[in-house]
């Protein structure tokens, strides 16, 4: 663990392709990480997640495609070959072994001599805050503490990547939300590449520079967290990663980076970044982020604006739930935060939503969403 | 209260069982107990001959050594086949069991007398053996030690595999790849965390398979065709040719107080409870 920024490897996988039997649970991935970047595979339980990490890993071949390090390809390497650290869905800490015993067996099993081992297996327990646990078994550690093991065990040889397969599910909701910001500093601290497996759209988001989503075994979209938040390409992105409203509408006129919707009496003003074209005269679906609809005081205007009657509601802290109820647009969901809120909202209520044209992107829908 | 009647009601259900047990099973092991100490004199006499006797001593040996290499075998074999049932997929997983069950429902009997047609001089391994020209004259492979050890560890296999099976199936297969994945190879994987997680099944096997061996009769008897004698076989020469109630007892109570011994050893390695069959504490 020299702990060098920038340690890390390039990972590139070029149409990787996973069939069992006659079924494709993996279709053609292809995607490309860099040095030190920490990756997320993101998507609903089935979608392939695990079986992309097996291939990475070198437990399960590839039916199609490569697996490239630093533009080597490594596809032929069996496991223990490749040198990558993994984290496995429960852990897999060997019972029989102390932590330290654990800790020490990648070393053990390269025939690292007796002085470097001990100062290494130090230097990682150090590093997860676990040293005076060492002497223990895995059965007499809580669930925090043995994912820790399992990292320390996973990092100790200084691997050319960290695997980790849904390290965080296993723990509690407050344990999951410590344990995800302790990932995020072991990740600045070691600058190495790491590829983590999740279900968790918070965990992705907060975790990771660049996400992979997938869905029934296809990589959907591929980038920056903000960008697939801020931009998802398909209905599926914009609702697997946070909420959103869907609009449907007929496009009226489009022009220079702008165009107007019309779904019923209501026309919905809406920007077109990069070029996008809406052909005039088709049916479009906008995803529109709940936290991007204001409610709108008495006399102000936005460019689009909308009324509606709040149909249900609920007070969660920091913010307000809005169901509202709309002629045109359906139900749209608000959050609206409370501190200094325009409205005291009560079921029933008479509201106003507006928004600016940038607030909603078009997406495309999912044939199987 | 409630808790202290209703163990009275398990303890009346169990009483008429106790009773048989005792009856049947309990007095006559006392008597044998007895006898050894009265017959043909009060004494421990019969005991004595144990240190002088030569005769007695080798009876010993030989059962001991028997013993040995049958448990010895019957653990490789075993352990063997365990790793491969315990390692395949579940629809093959049952058709090994199958395989290695068939046997215990075959008469013990009809086993040792098929050991005996198999390897007599004229037996198939021989002619076997002839035809091929790997030996002139037949091998002497039945009526020794030899021979009994074969049937032995044939009767004994299966044995061996429950145990060590149902300890191999509690191991996380993902423990595996775990292993191979920080780096081990397939060999350092099953010496650094298979083998280590089968052992406490291997020893139970062990003590199994060799208290098993020790009071063999049949087998022994058939294969070993009357000139090398084993502790069971001594015993009947003794009491139903030889009318020697007192030797014949005397290594028949030998034999309970070194099983048992066995048995109280390795409780203190392996949870017998499990051993036996009974769910995990
Ligand atoms: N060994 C296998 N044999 C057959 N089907 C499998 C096997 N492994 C995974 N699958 C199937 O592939 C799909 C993707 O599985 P997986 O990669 O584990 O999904 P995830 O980790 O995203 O939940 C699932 O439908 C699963 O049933
Ligand atoms: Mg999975």
């Amino acid at each position: 663990m020299s702990g060098t920024a920038a340690a890390g490897h390039a990972l590139d996988l070029r149409g990787l392709t996973r069939r069992y039997g006659t079924f494709t649970a993996v279709r053609g991935v292809s995607l490309r990480v860099e040095r030190g970047q920490f990756l997320t595979l993101l998507g609903p339980s089935g979608s392939g997640k695990t079986t992309i990490l097996m291939m990475v890993a070198g437990f399960v071949p590839p039916s199609e495609g490569q697996v490239l390090l630093d533009g080597a390809d490594i596809t032929p390497l069996p496991p223990e070959r490749r040198h990558f650290g993994m984290v496995f869905q429960g852990y897999a800490l060997f019972p029989h072994m102390t932590v330290a015993e654990n800790v020490v067996f990648p070393l053990r099993v390269r025939g690292l001599g007796r002085a470097e081992r001990d100062g290494k297996v130090r230097a990682a327990l150090d590093l997860v805050q676990l040293s005076p646990f060492a002497e223990r078994r895995p059965a007499q550690l809580s669930g925090g503490q043995q994912q820790r093991v399992a990292l320390a065990r996973a990092l100790v040889f200084d691997p050319a990547l960290l695997l980790l397969d849904e390290p965080l599910s296993a723990l509690d909701k407050k344990l999951r939300a410590e344990l995800q910001d302790e990932l995020k500093a072991l990740h600045r601290r070691v600058g190495r590449t790491f590829v983590n497996v999740t279900h968790d759209q918070d965990e992705a988001l907060s975790l990771s520079d660049r996400v992979a989503i997938l869905n029934h075994g296809r990589l959907v979209q591929f980038g920056a967290p903000a960008e697939l938040y801020e931009r998802p390409r398909t209905s599926f992105v914009a609702d697997f990663l946070g909420k959103s409203n869907f609009l449907r509408g007929t496009v009226r006129g489009a022009q220079g980076g702008a165009a107007v919707l019309e779904a019923g009496a209501t026309r919905i003003a809406q920007a077109l970044p990069d070029g996008a074209a809406l052909p005039s005269g088709a049916a479009a679906l906008l995803s529109l982020r709940p936290e991007k609809i204001a409610v709108l005081a008495e006399g102000e205007g936005a460019d689009t604006v909308v009324g509606g009657r709040i149909a249900a509601w609920s007070y969660l802290g920091a913010d307000f739930a809005l169901d509202v109820r709309t002629d045109d647009l359906g139900t749209l969901r608000v959050v609206l935060p409370s501190w200094r809120a325009p409205i005291r909202p009560a079921e029933g209520m008479a509201v106003r939503l507006g928004w600016t044209a940038d607030a909603a992107v078009p997406v495309e829908e999912d044939a199987a969403a | 209260m409630n808790a202290l009647r209703r163990d009275a009601g398990w303890w009346a259900l169990l009483l008429p069982a106790f009773l048989l047990m005792t009856v049947l099973y309990v007095a006559p092991i006392v008597q044998v107990l007895a006898i050894s100490v009265t017959e043909p004199q009060p004494g421990f006499g019969n005991y004595e001959r144990l240190l002088t006797n030569a005769g007695v001593q080798r009876v010993i040996g030989t059962t001991l050594r028997v013993c040995a290499m049958t448990t010895a075998l019957a653990l490789l074999l075993g352990y063997a086949l365990s790793y491969v049932i315990a390692l395949a997929r579940p629809a093959v997983q049952r058709y090994w069991l199958l395989v290695v069950l068939v046997p215990l429902w075959i008469s013990v009997l009809v086993r040792a007398f098929a050991w005996v047609t198999l390897l007599r001089q004229q037996g198939l391994v021989n002619q076997g053996l002839q035809a091929v020209g790997l030996v002139d004259e037949p091998l002497r492979l039945v009526w020794n030690e030899f021979g009994i050890v074969v049937g032995m560890v044939h009767y004994m296999v299966p044995y061996a595999v429950l145990p060590m099976l149902a300890g191999m199936r509690e191991i996380d297969p993902r423990l595996l790849a775990a292993a191979r994945g920080l780096g081990a190879s397939r060999r350092a994987a099953f010496l650094r965390v298979f083998l280590p997680l089968s052992l406490p099944g291997l020893v139970a096997a062990g003590v199994l398979v060799f208290i098993f061996s020790l009071g063999f009769y049949i087998t022994p008897a058939i294969l070993g065709g009357g000139k090398t004698l084993m502790a069971a076989e001594w015993i009947k020469l003794q009491i139903l040719d030889l009318v020697r109630w007192g030797m014949g007892t005397m290594l028949a109570t030998v034999l309970v107080v070194a099983i048992l011994a066995t048995l109280v050893l390795f409780s203190r390695v392996v949870d017998l409870n499990r051993l036996f069959g009974g769910a995990r504490a």
